[in-house]
């Protein structure tokens, strides 16, 4: 019971403070010109902050570098992805929630498969 | 130059800021539960995952395409066109998360997590900075050479 509690709570602060380090980015990138600038947000380390920030707190910097080294992988991927998203948008002129969706899956598949290859 | 624009904020809705909290909010729990699940080299990939980024690109299309339409045009191109940068942005900024990963990777170990964040946020912002005035002064250098072609 008192575990359970303690999961739950775990994830509510989980969820208000990813929330908040995320809206506090988006703010930045909307209120920040040149445009093009404000678009490098759009891989802002938001949610890894935040994470890696609890993720120290629950087990400590061994844990957080582990997760830092897959995060490489991740940030590889997202550099692929966004090549992928404009092209679905530009060449074959989708619309940015099918191109942004199914381009996830190019994610998935891409970060997945390096782990794979190189961490294990 | 970079510069802040206060007049950004009144082009969002409020409950797009909702969607953003909400959105940033579950993928924090997404990545804690998939790290809990499947260890931290797995949950360790979707620090990057672009949830989030689905959600912006679409809200760029429409207020561009609403920009447009207000006009009396029809504005799909435009709407593209602008999601397109976004996206292409986030390309350039995934070395900034990059270099992130990588500064925290070498610090955790032996830092206070403060420490680890700052020395974290700094790389990213620097290097955020190089790939906005690479970005820039390649782009300029096209525009050069297409005016020179033609």
């Amino acid at each position: 019971m008192h575990l359970k509690y303690l999961c739950r709570m775990e994830y509510i602060v989980r969820f208000i403070a990813g929330g908040l380090v995320v809206s506090l980015f988006a703010v930045l990138g909307d209120v920040l010109r040149p445009k093009s600038f404000a678009g490098l947000f759009g891989a802002a380390p938001s949610v890894a902050l935040t994470t890696l920030g609890l993720a120290y707190w629950k087990h400590g910097g061994d844990y957080v570098s582990l997760e830092a080294r897959s995060m490489q992988i991740g940030a590889l991927s997202l550099g692929f992805y966004s090549f992928v998203v404009v092209q679905l948008l530009m060449r074959r002129q989708w619309s940015a929630a099918s191109a942004t969706g199914v381009a996830l899956s190019v994610w998935l598949a891409l970060a997945l498969g390096l782990k794979q290859m190189l961490l294990e | 130059m970079v510069r802040f624009q206060l007049s950004g904020l009144k082009e969002g809705r409020w409950y797009e800021y909702v969607v953003r909290f909400a959105l940033g909010g579950a993928s924090t729990v997404l990545a804690g539960v998939i790290a809990d699940a499947f260890g931290p080299e797995t949950g360790g990939l979707f620090l990057a995952f672009p949830a989030i980024f689905c959600a912006s690109a679409s809200l760029i299309e429409k207020h561009e395409r609403q920009r447009k339409r207000d006009k009396g045009l029809q504005g799909e191109v435009r709407g593209r066109q602008a999601a397109a940068l976004d996206a292409d942005g986030a390309g350039w900024g995934s070395v900034g998360l990059l270099t992130f990963a990588v500064a925290v990777y070498f610090s955790a170990t032996g830092l206070p997590f403060f420490a680890v964040a700052a020395i974290a946020i700094f790389s990213w912002a620097a290097v955020v900075a190089l790939m906005w005035l690479l970005r820039r002064h390649l782009r300029m250098r096209w525009t050069r050479k297409v005016r020179m072609g033609t």
